[in-house]
């Protein structure tokens, strides 16, 4: 029992040493490489997430280390044509030792799960962001940027409300101010990922996830569908600008100059799958239209899915009933879509 | 009224000759060999008049012994139809860039990681895994048979039938386009109205109830009919991890029946579990997939640390490190396998509580993992290693399975996983523990127990090339993965931009073609060995110097397993009556109470796949029929009252006399 508690005090100097020499530069290397964007990406929360990454790695490799170590080191050793090695075959059992690794694991675990319980709760793509880059609280003046955002078979829809203006496939937003995305699907479900930006949420029908993020580097960026949706899955990518605040109002004033409508007739028609579809403007932008596609009631003459929660809830039916034309107009009259979704999904 | 009917429909439903893909080359060929393959085979039964042999000596076999070798059979050529899908992935994904479209459209290739998923988990893992403890559980705790024979031929049929239908789609028709897992709305009627989603469906329930029935068969086997004095916690680890495996199936697999038949009536019915609206929501597919998915992880896992425990014992010439503490993590781990199921999908928008706690909980499992690890290090710490090849499987393990344990607690924290999900990381993860965890366990099963089966060994030097090319082929393969991950690459695509990807694709399909030199030499060790079987012979029964029941009978068993059924007084039963002089008894045989061969089994899964191939085509005759046949044959199989017989008592004496006679020749 000594010499196994003697052996392994030996052994954990050189491999702590080990481990912080390794983690370094396997950190230092994937770093360098730039184009692994997890690794370096350009907005502050998926700064935090690759902080996060680095540390819990750092962590289990204290333990994942010395076992590969001692894995080999005891498979060498005690090889049975190495007769010097001593030979236990009935010794089983060490209460020690069973403290230790039972111990050890956990220690490393209870770390883990404190780092996990705390940047879950701020890391909460629903939660408003505090900070637009390390040390640099967002300016109480700062309102977010909103983009509602809905994906189609195979093609992403970007909604700027206060703006007024769409786009299909391209993404906009100004460097250093914080973007709320409201997120939902017209049908199949996908993944809103830009990599760069922050982690991914997904888009599903008649649900309403959120994702908040800053972009802190001017640059264009990947995104696309994380979670497969079928034939033209491969793709439904879009490029992100990061711009400065003036380029960004430039590039709005050019959306809203060279744009089309987006009605519901036109919407309809962009809905039909299609692949690689290039970029599109739109200027003038149906303001209800998010919200009808969020409730699944973009065909006229559809009830919208908040309506038929309240038909559900309320027990008694007043004007929702039966007339159709009365309804499109009750969807209208709380269509504000910065603030009047019936029904949002936080499960 | 009857001229109404449509007849052509009503017999051949949606099968039209538009379902054979005969405008795909690569199917047409794979077609041709199969079909040419296949006539070459039957011909050589009938040649060598084997139909006979086959149909009384296996396919009507209820010898848990036969059954788990046709398990491993069935696993070994699904696993073959799996890696042709694995590696057509890797040439694709290593060609597909910028203006080449690769050779495979987005139609065929998602039809291929589709298919490629399902076997793999389902006709390869889960059949290795079922074969294995099929095989070796009577024989550890001393039994003649499992519960219940017939119902043991009747999973494994049903298994096959399930693995009979997947391959079907892929001549006529389709398979599913959706992922191993089927996600709604993209399974659902109005987004893929074709046959491939039904034929997962169905190929899914036919073989989930053989999987389910085998997990009640085994669950019964190991609680009742153990040998007298083996108390649980004398139960080899084996065992105790397959009893954990099997109340995990049994409690899972029924969740799976469930929503997978909640998909059905959507598709078949029209019924709003999973659609859009109406009430209904496609998450609770999500939920409910994974709730029996995860523990699916641990079905799988669990049996292969099993086996590392009984080979590690027995190849370091030494008791196992902390028996109890290796039970109590195999127990903890099924108990927690419950409670994780949610961080498969952190990213559907839960709560920071909600994902905070799946995410705990499933750090938490790492603990006696971590433990068991441990264990199987200082199992060998002081012990006098000898280096067969099951053992160098074993090293593999511990040192490929830490790397993916860490990173899989690493997509535990939900803020990770936000920017790892779904990505290659992700693929890489799960690959790293199914191929280094379940996979190469199941090679060391194989290599472990094979002399006990056949009564040779296999043939080391090709077994070592086999587990060197599985090795550096696996650390080439997905190695690359995970940095793809990093670089923010995403699954399942078929085509890609970025042309610095592409380095990395190039060495994963060299990895992939290691991996297939792998499998080729794991073969041709079975040809060798049988070539070689006289020098590779085992007349002891106990070529390794085993600890546990099944080495102290012969190599292989006889139909009986033990003529007496032995007396359990250690944790390593055949160690300890080793070390006591134990004398093998000699004479006072008695007659044996068998179980009889039936071909129940095979007919009620033949008329089960039949059912199952008229529900996906919707040819509604054909499906009440055959639906009508099976409650024939099952009821018809209730009079059956000749069911059992004994084995003579001079049978029994001249099968021990002749061990006698080896025993005393070897020795």
């Amino acid at each position: 029992m000594r010499g196994t508690l003697d052996y392994l005090q030996y052994s954990a100097m050189p491999i702590l040493k080990l481990v912080r020499g390794l983690s370094l530069t396997a950190a230092v290397a994937l770093l360098a490489g730039c184009d692994a964007v997890v690794m370096s990406p350009s907005g502050d929360v998926a700064a935090q997430q690759r902080d996060l990454i680095i540390w819990a790695t750092v962590l289990m490799l204290l333990v994942i280390v010395p076992v590969i170590i001692l894995t080999l080191l005891f498979a060498w050793r005690y090889r049975s044509s190495n007769k010097n090695a001593t030979y236990k075959p009935d010794w089983d059992h060490s209460t020690v030792l069973e403290l230790v690794i039972w111990g050890v694991p956990l220690l490393i675990i209870i770390a883990l799960g404190a780092m996990t319980y705390v940047s879950t709760h701020k890391l909460d793509p629903y939660r408003p962001l505090d900070r637009i880059a390390p040390g640099q609280p967002v300016p109480a003046d700062m309102e977010p940027l909103v983009v509602e955002v809905v994906s189609l078979d195979w093609k992403w829809l970007f909604f700027y409300p206060e703006q007024g203006i769409a786009t299909v496939n391209e993404l906009a937003a100004p460097v250093d101010r914080p973007i709320r995305f409201k997120i939902t699907s017209s049908s199949t479900m996908n993944s809103f990922f830009i990599p760069a930006l922050a982690g991914q949420i997904y888009a599903m029908a008649g649900m309403e996830t959120k994702l908040h993020g800053v972009i802190n580097e001017e640059g264009v960026y990947d995104g696309f569908s994380a979670n497969y949706s079928g034939a033209g899955f491969s793709h439904m990518r879009f490029k992100f600008h990061g711009m400065s605040e003036a380029d960004f109002e430039q590039w709005v004033t050019k959306v809203a100059a060279e744009g089309d409508t987006l009605d519901r007739d036109v919407y309809r028609e962009l809905e039909q799958p299609s692949e690689r579809e290039p970029v599109h403007y739109y200027a003038e932008v149906d303001p209800t239209l998010y919200d009808a596609i969020l409730n699944l009631c973009v065909e006229p003459g559809t009830m919208c899915m908040k309506d038929m929660m309240m038909f559900g809830h309320s027990g008694h039916h007043g004007g929702h009933d039966g007339d159709k034309a009365g309804k499109e107009e009750g969807h209208d009259d709380h269509g504000d879509p910065a603030t009047g979704h019936g029904h949002e999904q936080h499960q | 009224m009857f001229d109404q009917i449509d007849l052509t429909k009503l017999i051949f439903g949606r099968l039209t000759w538009e379902a054979i893909p005969y405008h795909e080359p690569i199917l047409i060929a794979t077609f041709a060999a199969v079909v040419l393959g296949g006539i070459a085979m039957l011909a050589a039964l009938t040649y060598f008049r084997l139909w006979g042999y086959l149909w009384r000596e296996w396919f009507t076999s209820i010898d848990h012994k036969k059954i788990g070798i046709m398990y491993i059979i069935l696993a070994l050529v699904m696993l073959l139809r799996g890696f042709a899908d694995a590696i057509m992935m890797r040439i694709q994904q290593a060609w597909a860039f910028g203006d080449s479209a690769g050779y495979l459209p987005p139609d065929h290739y998602d039809q291929i990681f589709t298919a490629h998923g399902v076997i793999m988990i389902f006709f390869v893992a889960m059949p290795l895994v079922t074969g294995i403890m099929n095989y070796v559980v009577p024989l550890q705790i001393g039994a003649r048979d499992v519960a219940f024979p017939f119902l043991n031929n009747f999973s494994f049929w049903m298994t096959t039938s399930g693995a009979v239908l997947v391959m079907v789609s892929l001549f006529i028709g389709e398979f599913a386009k959706t992922g191993w897992l089927a996600y709604p709305p993209l399974a659902g009627i109005d987004k893929s109205p074709g046959v491939g989603v039904d034929y997962y469906i169905w190929a899914l329930q036919i073989a989930g109830v053989g999987t389910l029935l085998s997990g009640v068969n085994l669950l019964v086997t190991i609680v009742k009919m153990r040998a007298p004095g083996m108390t649980m916690m004398k139960m080899p680890v084996f065992t105790w991890t397959a009893l954990c495996t099997n109340v995990l199936i049994v409690a899972a697999f029924p969740v799976l029946t469930a929503v997978l038949a909640m998909l059905t009536l959507d598709r078949y019915l029209g019924t709003n579990f999973f659609t859009e609206d109406l009430g209904g929501n496609a998450m609770m597919y999500i939920n409910l997939i994974w709730i029996w998915g995860h523990p699916e992880v641990y079905i799988l896992i669990l049996p292969a640390f099993g086996v590392f425990s009984e080979i590690v014992s027995t190849y370091s010439g030494k008791r196992l490190f902390g028996y109890a503490s290796m039970v109590y993590a195999t127990v903890v781990i099924t108990v927690l396998s419950y409670l994780v199921w949610l961080h498969h999908f952190f990213t559907m928008g839960s709560g920071a509580s909600v994902n905070s706690f799946f995410g705990i909980t499933t750090m938490i499992i790492s603990i006696p993992t971590g433990a068991k690890v441990f264990n199987w290090l200082f199992t060998m710490y002081r012990g006098r290693i000898r280096f067969d090849v099951p053992m160098l499987w074993t090293v593999g393990f511990m040192v490929t399975f830490v790397i993916g344990g860490m990173t899989g607690v690493l997509l535990a924290v939900p803020p990770a996983d936000f920017v790892l999900h779904n990505s290659l990381f992700l693929i890489a993860h799960f690959h790293n523990v199914i191929i280094g965890g379940v996979l190469f366990g199941m090679l060391a099963a194989i290599t472990y127990w094979f002399p006990k089966a056949f009564g040779f060994k296999l043939d080391p030097f090709w077994g070592k090339v086999s587990f060197w090319f599985w090795l550096t082929g696996f650390y080439f393969a997905f190695m690359p993965l995970y940095v793809l991950g990093l670089m923010g690459v995403t699954r399942r695509m078929s085509q890609f931009d970025d042309p610095s990807l592409q380095i990395w694709f190039q060495v994963a399909a060299f990895g992939a073609v290691l991996i297939a030199i792998g499998i080729a030499a794991f073969l041709i060790q079975l040809v060798v060995s049988f070539m070689r079987r006289e020098s590779l012979r085992d007349e002891t029964g106990d070529p390794w110097d085993g600890r546990t029941l099944e080495w102290s009978t012969s190599s292989p068993p006889p139909a009986y397993n033990f003529a007496f059924t032995p007396r359990v007084h250690d944790l390593d039963a055949w160690w300890q009556m080793k070390q006591h002089g134990y004398k093998r008894p000699e004479s006072g045989f008695l007659p044996i109470h068998m179980p009889k061969n039936t071909g129940a089994g095979i007919i009620l899964a033949g008329i089960s796949t039949v059912l199952g191939f008229a529900l996906i085509w919707h040819m509604w005759l054909l499906a009440g029929v055959s639906f009508l046949g099976l409650l024939v044959v099952a009821i018809g199989h209730t009079f059956n009252y000749n069911r059992d017989y004994h084995i003579p008592v001079e049978e029994v004496v001249r099968v021990e006399a002749e061990r006698t006679r080896v025993l005393a020749n070897h020795g």
